[in-house]
């Protein structure tokens, strides 16, 4: 924004001389910069402050329309012109802006609103304040005893856990040499592309229950065990196989990043540091690693808490039942399932998911402040 | 050349040129792919196992008699419902065609000039979207649902797809790159001349390619195995997706074994493009980091 308030590059255009003192006094116009046909820039140093270069004679029109808006010209009146002089990013950014707005920032809004409703999704919903939410965190018993420390279980071994695993593998393969590392890279990623249902159908012959189950049968034939265990049925083994099939598929596009990041970090970098006396691949990492690929490490975190949480349907899918058997994989996500689809409880449902989605904001503030930090190191 | 068409030769040689950690560590990573591969090879050799082979016991990890009798069993599911499974693939091979082009072509507009022009409420545009970065969309499936119902988009393929362009990690990942162009370059730009959409499309694109193809992937995969959009706003079965279809055919599948041969051929082929469009972007990945100098 080196440009701002300098007024300097004004771009003169032969038959618009008459405008441009007016140009020189409405700053958001004056930058235009570069016109294709005169081509004339006064300062050397063009402005990057309205950087669109349209064709000149929309400019001059636009400048024009300033121009005869002067007069009137107040606060709002200077926003609008600079509204207008990007229109273009504007257009470029419609497209995004109108599915996210329809799709993303209407419904969390929506259900914002209708969490604090009794909504059964036939009659019109009827404001009935926070009776959700103390109902939610009082009585709710299923929520409270299941849904509440499951999630908790589950988000922070997975999260974390599958995040540190992320970064640790990443880095492991990026001391490799180069073609090796590509192979690599993809036997790890492969798994997270089974992500979803394909996921569950992946494992559920591994740990079938009966004796047929590849890993029964295995852990049989070792003596391990002596009767085949219910990995996906049995309420006090299901968490575990949750964990154990998420952490799996975890190494999705959040470990590329890291990866990237890893391999983009300046070799100088590590070459000074030998030189200044840092000994250990452990102090690299620390203080020279981490820090330069910030963005990378970001990315991955918010990759991490986005699939803990969307991977929460898991325990549906491996039991094969809704619930779970003795509400053992209960997990936040699906007791909004519970009362959005199958109760009809749309306005109770609306408040679990309000509630998830602070949680998971909580989540993302932690990362956001904790890279950084590290970044101001 | 010949060394690349070597392999094995070439790999030799490399491994000699290896230090003590590294041969070590090649050991670890094998183990470790290892491991991750062995459900995936399981499922691929699940798939081709006559009946006989699926529920022997002991188990047998490979097939013995590879045979196609679970895709005719896969087929003849289908051929007893209205719908056709070709007709699922269809939808699903046709949405997920869109959803990577409209994604990563409306993202990439989105970003750039978020991060190049700041516009008054661009700041705010970005914060909305780190906000709601991390809000999985099923979180909520109830307002979606209400939003897309009254949009009048209800089972059409406008109810697949435009859900699915509001991806706002896509933005995110495409504005941290552009981030990294200097100005310099598209200033150069436009002093000889080239109005945004050039610079757009022969700079800005070009450039963060890497960022693209991850988008590209990533919307690859959130179209491909989308089972909300056909399960909530689609009515008419043949306008549901393969992913879903495969949903249906595998509830239960815990408590009965029965179609176990079936589901591990659908998953074959949910699976298996996953593989091949990762497999194509990540050379490009590859390639344009090595490349593009972003740095």
């Amino acid at each position: 924004m080196s440009g701002k308030g300098t007024g300097a590059s004004v771009a003169v255009v032969p038959q618009s001389t008459a405008a441009s003192p007016e140009l020189e006094t409405a700053p958001n116009l004056t930058s235009a910069g570069i016109t294709r046909e005169a081509g004339v820039i006064a300062s050397p140093s063009p402005s990057e402050q309205a950087p669109h270069a349209d064709a000149a004679q929309t400019k001059e029109i636009a400048a024009l329309e300033a121009a005869q808006r002067r007069r009137s010209r107040g606060k709002l009146a200077r926003l609008l012109s600079e509204i207008w002089s990007f229109r273009l990013s504007y257009l470029f950014v419609a497209p995004f802006m109108l599915c996210f707005a329809a799709f993303i920032v209407v419904p969390v809004g929506a259900a914002i609103v209708l969490s604090f409703t009794y909504f059964n999704a036939i009659g019109r919903p009827r404001f009935i304040g926070w009776q959700n939410f103390q109902y939610l965190i009082s009585q709710d018993l299923l929520f409270l005893k299941y849904a509440l420390p499951n999630t908790f279980k589950f988000a922070i071994i997975v999260g974390p856990g599958g995040y540190i695993a992320a970064f640790l593998l990443a880095w492991l393969i990026s001391q490799l040499p180069g073609k090796l590392r590509k192979w690599f890279a993809l036997a790890m990623y492969t798994p997270s592309l089974t992500i979803g249902i394909a996921m569950s159908i992946v494992w559920l012959p591994m740990l079938t229950g009966d004796r047929i189950g590849y890993l029964n049968s295995v852990l049989l034939r070792l003596g391990l065990i002596d009767v085949p265990k219910l990995w996906v049925t049995d309420p006090s083994y299901l968490m575990n196989s949750m964990i154990v099939v998420t952490l799996w598929s975890s190494m999705g596009v959040g470990f590329l990043a890291m990866l990237a990041g890893i391999l983009n970090v300046n070799r100088d970098y590590y070459e000074a540091a030998k030189i200044d006396g840092m000994k250990s691949r452990l102090q690299e990492i620390w203080y020279i690693t981490i820090p330069s690929m910030k963005p990378q490490m970001l990315f991955g975190a918010v990759m991490a808490i986005v699939t803990t949480f969307k991977t929460g349907a898991i325990g549906v899918e491996l039991s094969g039942v809704n619930p779970t058997p003795g509400y053992a994989g209960h997990l936040i996500i699906n007791h909004i399932d519970d009362f959005g689809f199958i109760r009809f409880e749309m306005g109770y449902a609306a408040a679990i998911s309000v509630f998830l989605l602070l949680l998971m904001y909580a989540s993302n503030k932690l990362s956001w402040s904790l890279f950084g930090s590290k970044g101001d190191e | 050349m010949v060394q690349r068409l070597l392999g094995l030769r070439w790999k030799g040689s490399r491994l000699q040129a290896m230090d003590g950690f590294q041969k070590l560590l090649t050991l670890l990573m094998i183990v470790m792919s290892v491991f991750m591969l062995l459900p995936i090879v399981y499922i691929f050799n699940h798939a081709f196992k006559p009946y006989h082979e699926l529920f022997v016991y002991p188990p047998a990890f490979f097939v013995r008699e590879p045979s196609f009798q679970n895709m005719n069993e896969l087929l003849s599911v289908t051929s007893r419902s209205t719908v056709p499974m070709i007709r699922y693939l269809f939808n699903s091979v046709f949405i997920s065609g869109l959803a990577v082009v409209f994604v990563t072509g409306v993202s990439a507009l989105c970003a750039f000039p978020i991060s190049k022009h700041k516009f008054p409420g661009a700041k705010l545009a970005f914060s909305t979207i780190l906000l709601t970065l991390m809000f999985a969309p099923e979180v909520i499936q109830i307002p979606r649902y209400l939003v897309v119902s009254n949009l009048g988009i209800m089972n059409s393929y406008f109810g697949h797809l435009l859900p699915m362009l509001a991806m706002p990690i896509g933005v995110f990942l495409l504005k941290q790159f552009i981030d990294q162009i200097p100005d310099a370059l598209l200033e150069a730009a436009r002093i000889d001349g080239a109005n945004e959409f050039f610079v757009f499309i022969r700079i800005v694109i070009p450039v963060c390619m890497p960022a693209i193809a991850t988008v590209a992937i990533l919307a690859f995969q959130n179209s491909w195995g989308n089972v909300e959009t056909s399960s909530l706003f689609m009515l008419d079965d043949e306008m549901k997706s393969f992913a879903f279809f495969l949903s249906t055919l595998t509830n239960n599948l815990a408590g009965n074994v029965a179609m176990q041969g079936a589901a591990a051929v659908a998953s074959l082929i949910m699976f298996v493009p996953n593989l091949i469009v990762f497999i194509i972007l990540q050379g490009k990945v590859i390639a344009t980091m090595a490349h593009s100098g972003i740095k």
